[in-house]
Order: structure tokens, then C-alpha cells, then sequence
């Protein structure tokens, strides 16, 4: 990364949606509360490998790193993780109706 | 005295907090930070050793060589000290 | 929340077109279809809530801390040390404690001002992720943790600056501080000509979170509107 050629900085910006900002919030306080450390999300955003970078956004990518983090944590378990995230998908075709607010 | 200091040029697979671009690259130490929990082991949810943290300054011209926009022009990071090998003042 | 607004009260359907306060489109959110990420972050927050580690009240009030901190405290703290030489030596010697002194919550946060003179301009960078005074200034904007501007500030700082409108002439040294571990940077940016008679909230005004980063200059005084 650091003294790679690449392109024109793009100056564009949006603002943070509802579920970027819990990502944030989650990953400063579950790493507050010594859930994980910063070092271990970042070994987890490297991990993904230079092409996740291009596939997914910045907090894509940060969810997958706490959800990693925890999971080796033991804070609960891969089949918890996919029970809910079927049950999520159950519920609604938005953000808004899937987080029920 | 100006301590200069070369970041040794290992390239373990892993998490590491001495950016690939400065390996091997000598500058001089601009201060020293303190002592912080060893990333390589927080990075991996182990005990972390304290270790000391030097902000590093580089030349451009060092860094890039003939690429380098402005010589002089420098660039400071942080390396642990794990990182650093003393370099001798009459060293080339 | 930032994205309610209230000066387009005529606009009924303003979540959807025209431009956020900060002069960015809104992000459609609520009723966009829902992703795989999406999912995962509701899944990772309700378990966390079940399992007693957080709370959705304690999730809730870290969102607004969050939200609260922005680019104008930094530019406060900027237009104290421009306004106040003892505070300048004070941050320049611990900028994390002397922001502390103001009154702002950082947080463990170590922060190191650099200071930009008639000769030296400092530009901040995390090339190994996304580090950034976030405690002070807020979250980074989006520039700041592209691949372009982490690959490209550490080698040609200059071409960098020029995208963002900033040509330093070669008399100047461009110092790049890359928060490569536990520090972060804030810029002190050289007060401008002819605000001699400014106010520290005037003063405050002419300061942009880009001069902070030091991909900007401050605004000269002349173009600010005059306060109320």
C-alpha cells in the first residue's frame, strides 16, 4: 500500500448510514471492554487480502473484522452467527424492517 | 547525538506495525514514545510485552531514490524497537 | 442525528435527493435492500446485546458520542494555541493532555501536534489502516482511507497536495507523518496574515479539518462571513 503507484484521490464523501455508525460503535466498545484489541481487527482486515480492499466498503469490512475477532474470542459461535443472520433475512427486505428500527 | 537507526528488512507473514516501504530503510530517531503492548502479539490476542516506540525520521531521498519528489523532504513513522538496528555514524 | 435536518421543512421527501449539511448525498439506508454486511451487523449487535456484553442503549449513546465530535474541536483547540503561547508550547509538548485542559473527552487517545512554519508544511497519513484523531476531529473523511491517498502521501506528497489544490513551493519542506502504531497526528497550521484583531471563535472559524490533516491551508480571514 504505503508508496504504491495508484490513481487520482477521489474527493467524493457520504455521510455514515445508521448501520456504519453501529459498526463504529460496536468495534469501540466491544474493544473497550477488552473483547478484542485494535491489532486484532487490523490482522483481520489483513487477512482478507489486498482484493477486499476493491470488493467492499470500509465498514463492510471493518463488521468482518469484528465478527471475526469475536468469534475466535468465543463471545458466541459460528452457528449462532448463521442461525441469525437466516432469521434476519426472514424478516424483511430493508435495513429498516430486517433491524426492526 | 542523532541516533541513526536502520528498520531491519524481515518480511514475516503476520500482522506488523513497521510498514513494508521502510524496511531496510535507515533514518534517525526523532523521539523516543515510550513503551506500548507489542502489536504482534495483541494482533493475536496473546499477553503483549511492552515494548519501547521511536518516532523515526526518513529523507524522501532515502525512501525513493531518484523518485523522490523533493530530496529533503522527509517522512516520520513509528517502529518499535524490535524493528530498529543501530546504525554506526561512520557507517557508508 | 446529523441526517435530520431542519432547514428544508418544505422538502418532504428529503431523505432521498439534494445534499446532508455536510454537503454530501445522502446515503439511502433504512429502505435500501438489505446486504449480507447489513445482516451482519444487526446479527453481531443483538447477539452481543443477549449475550450481556453490550447494551442497546450503551450502543446508542456511543453512536451520538461519535456523532458529537467533529472537525470544530480540533479547529478550537487550533485557534487556542494560535490565540495563547503558553497553550502552543503546551501542545506541542503533549497535544493529547493541552486538548484534555479544553475540556475535550479523547479518550486514551496520544496525540502529537506538528507545526507548520513559514518553511514547513506537515501532511498525516495511515498507510497500515485508517489512523485518524478520531477522538478529537471526528471520524476520517472518505480521501483519507482510500487506497489512492495511503499509497500515494508518503511518495509524492506534493502531486498529492496539488490534487487538493495545494502547490508549496520548493522552499518549503513537506514533513509526512505516517500513524504507523499508537500516536495520532494533528496539524498546526500556521496562523494566517491579517487576523491579528480575531477573537479565539473567529479565529476557529478560519480552521478546516483538512488543514488539520494538512491536505489544506486555513481560510483567510476575508473570506468568513462575519459571525450572526
Amino acid at each position: 500500500m504505503g508508496g504504491d503507484a495508484a490513481g487520482p484521490v477521489p474527493m467524493e464523501g457520504h455521510d455514515f448510514a445508521l448501520w456504519e455508525k453501529r459498526v463504529d460503535a460496536l468495534m469501540v466498545l466491544c474493544s473497550s471492554k477488552g473483547h478484542f484489541t485494535v491489532d486484532g481487527l487490523r490482522r483481520a482486515l489483513e487477512d482478507m487480502g489486498e482484493d477486499a480492499f476493491e470488493k467492499h466498503s470500509y465498514y463492510e469490512r471493518w463488521i468482518a473484522a469484528v465478527n471475526q475477532n469475536l468469534i475466535e474470542g468465543g463471545v458466541y459461535t459460528l452457528e449462532e452467527l448463521a442461525t441469525r443472520m437466516d432469521d434476519i433475512a426472514a424478516r424483511g427486505a430493508t435495513y429498516g424492517e430486517a433491524a426492526r428500527g | 547525538m542523532v541516533k541513526r537507526v536502520r528498520v531491519r528488512s524481515l518480511m514475516p507473514p503476520g500482522h506488523v506495525r513497521a510498514p513494508a516501504y521502510l524496511r531496510g530503510k535507515t533514518g534517525v530517531i526523532e523521539r523516543s514514545l515510550g513503551a506500548f503492548g507489542n502489536p504482534e502479539q495483541l494482533a493475536y490476542g496473546l499477553p503483549a510485552e511492552k515494548k519501547p516506540l521511536y518516532r523515526v525520521r526518513f529523507t524522501m531521498a532515502e525512501l525513493w531514490g531518484d523518485r523522490a519528489e523533493r530530496p529533503a523532504d522527509t517522512l516520520d513513522a513509528e517502529i518499535y524497537g524490535h524493528w530498529l538496528e543501530e546504525v554506526p555514524d561512520h557507517a557508508p | 442525528m446529523p441526517h435530520d435536518h431542519h432547514d428544508h421543512d418544505h422538502d418532504h421527501d428529503h431523505h432521498h435527493h439534494g445534499l446532508s449539511p455536510s454537503g454530501h448525498p445522502y446515503r439511502q439506508d433504512d429502505d435500501a435492500p438489505l446486504t449480507y454486511w447489513q445482516r451482519m451487523e444487526i446479527a453481531v449487535r443483538e447477539l452481543l446485546i443477549e449475550k450481556g456484553v453490550t447494551t442497546a442503549a450503551e450502543i446508542a449513546s456511543q453512536i451520538d458520542l461519535m456523532d458529537s465530535r467533529s472537525p470544530a474541536n480540533g479547529a478550537a483547540v487550533v485557534a487556542r494555541a494560535w490565540a495563547d503561547p503558553a497553550f502552543k508550547s503546551r501542545l506541542l509538548d503533549n497535544a493529547g493532555d493541552a486538548s484534555r485542559e479544553m475540556g475535550f473527552d479523547i479518550g486514551p487517545l496520544h496525540l502529537i501536534a506538528v507545526e507548520n512554519t513559514a518553511d514547513t508544511h506537515n501532511l498525516i497519513v495511515c498507510t497500515l489502516c485508517s489512523c485518524y484523531p478520531r477522538n478529537l476531529l471526528g471520524l476520517p473523511p472518505d480521501w483519507y482511507k482510500t487506497r489512492a491517498y495511503r499509497s500515494r502521501a508518503v511518495r509524492e506528497p506534493r502531486a498529492v497536495l496539488a490534487e487538493f489544490g495545494l502547490d508549496l513551493p520548493d522552499s518549503t519542506t513537506i514533513r509526512v507523518h505516517d500513524s504507523t502504531a499508537d500516536m495520532r497526528y494533528i496539524v498546526l497550521p500556521a496562523r494566517p496574515d491579517g487576523t491579528e484583531g480575531l477573537s479565539e471563535a473567529e479565529l476557529a472559524a478560519l480552521v478546516t479539518r483538512d488543514c488539520m490533516i494538512g491536505t489544506g491551508l486555513p481560510r483567510l480571514p476575508q473570506t468568513v462571513a462575519t459571525p450572526g
